[in-house]
């Protein structure tokens, strides 16, 4: 049950792009399309869980005034290895979020959950709360890549469903901002209504 | 001829903030009054103009020759994490007045993603004017670089210019905070795409 409800606060309670509002540079940046939104989360919550979870264990070692630069460079380590291995087995996704796969590193959601979690708790606890998180995030930027990828180009997951162009505008930079407003005030509508 | 064009796609065509979806986070989070916002965007511009010269002259004369360019993205991140600490030591010693004004805004700086972003941009030859992708010099470099900062800070400024004006609405409660400032941004966005085909 304890574990369980790690996982659903990351998605719910604790959700970091409709609640906590962390990370937006990659949300706004790469959810263009709902598979697009996916394959950043997942990126994200492979970098999450292993880097929560080498901090918990080193965090003892680390003395107290440079632990920001160390965790950043662990972080740092592990995004390094998801570019590399996503460079050789899906290249294809590695071209279309290029430059946000490396600024994983200064995504202040996994730097946030190091320092307010993991330092302080257990390595299966801090994976769980990874894993939590991670879903949330995923979740989220999949949800905001659906809604963008119908309006703008009407279809879902690529396959087209409505004919013609779409509203171009939800593809570019303007949809992005807007939609995300959108999708927060009705996490906060659905959410506050649950309370 | 070419700086011009440069300075203009960075700043107007290709703003850092609202259309590469760079620094979103400083851009939501310090922008509720004029004066801080100028702040944030006077110490980015600083931090971002010496990253940027350092990582160039790490990714050509050290990374690339050692055969080492997966270390990219480690490398870089620690270069700016240093260069932070630096410039706040050193503006403390030397202009503690400088230091009051930039100095809460200094640490956020690390976690800006615009910093390491444009350092990888700039050596991962990802820039493109004049139709085709060029390879940028040190000099081109340097004059995008600071033109992307000053991109970050018109469109931090306005921002902020419009949120102050913002408070003093009455806003529907579940927009308050950050879904109407988001809504401001898109439309922001949506008037800087008016630009797109100048250069």
């Amino acid at each position: 049950m304890g574990k369980l409800k790690l996982i659903s606060e990351g998605i719910i309670k604790n959700n970091p792009t409709f609640v906590l509002i962390l990370g937006m540079c990659p949300t706004l940046g790469t959810t263009t399309s709902a598979i697009n939104g996916m394959g950043m989360g997942l990126a994200t919550l492979f970098v999450l869980v292993l880097s929560n979870m080498s901090i918990s264990a080193i965090a003892k070692l680390i003395p107290e005034e440079v632990r920001i630069p160390s965790y950043i460079v662990v972080i740092a380590a592990f995004v390094t290895i998801l570019q590399l291995l996503l460079q050789a087995f899906i290249p294809s996704l590695y071209e279309t979020l290029g430059i946000f796969i490396p600024l994983i590193v200064v995504n202040c959601i996994v730097l946030g959950r190091a320092e307010a979690y993991a330092n302080k708790n257990s390595v299966i606890d801090s994976a769980f709360d990874g894993l939590g998180v991670g879903l949330g995030f995923t979740i989220a930027l999949t949800i905001l890549g659906l809604v963008r990828e119908l309006l703008g180009s009407g279809s879902l997951f690529g396959w087209k469903f409505i004919q013609g162009e779409g509203m171009l505008a939800f593809v570019l930079a303007p949809g992005a901002f807007i939609v995300l407003a959108y999708l927060i005030v009705l996490f906060r509508k659905v959410t506050a209504n649950k309370a | 001829m070419e700086y011009i064009i440069i300075i203009i796609s960075a700043v107007f065509v290709n703003n850092i903030v609202l259309s590469q979806f760079l620094g979103v986070c400083p851009f939501l989070g310090v922008s509720k009054k004029v004066s801080t916002a100028l702040g944030m965007s006077a110490a980015v511009a600083f931090v971002m103009a010496l990253s940027t010269l350092v990582t160039y002259l790490l990714q050509y004369y050290v990374l690339l020759p050692l055969g080492i360019g997966f270390l990219q993205t480690v490398s870089f991140i620690l270069v700016i994490a240093g260069l932070v600490q630096m410039v706040e030591i050193i503006l403390k010693k030397i202009s503690p007045a400088l230091y009051q004004a930039l100095g809460i805004f200094l640490p956020l700086i690390t976690t800006n993603c615009c910093v390491l972003g444009v350092a990888l941009l700039v050596v991962n030859n990802e820039f493109t004017f004049g139709g085709d992708p060029h390879m940028l010099n040190l000099g081109q470099s340097v004059v995008y670089t600071v033109a992307s900062a000053i991109g970050f800070g018109l469109a931090i400024t306005l921002f902020s210019g419009i949120r102050e004006q913002l408070d003093l609405n009455n806003v529907p409660k579940a927009f308050r905070g950050v879904p109407i400032a988001l809504i401001v941004a898109g439309i922001m966005a949506m008037a800087f795409m008016g630009f797109s085909g100048i250069v």
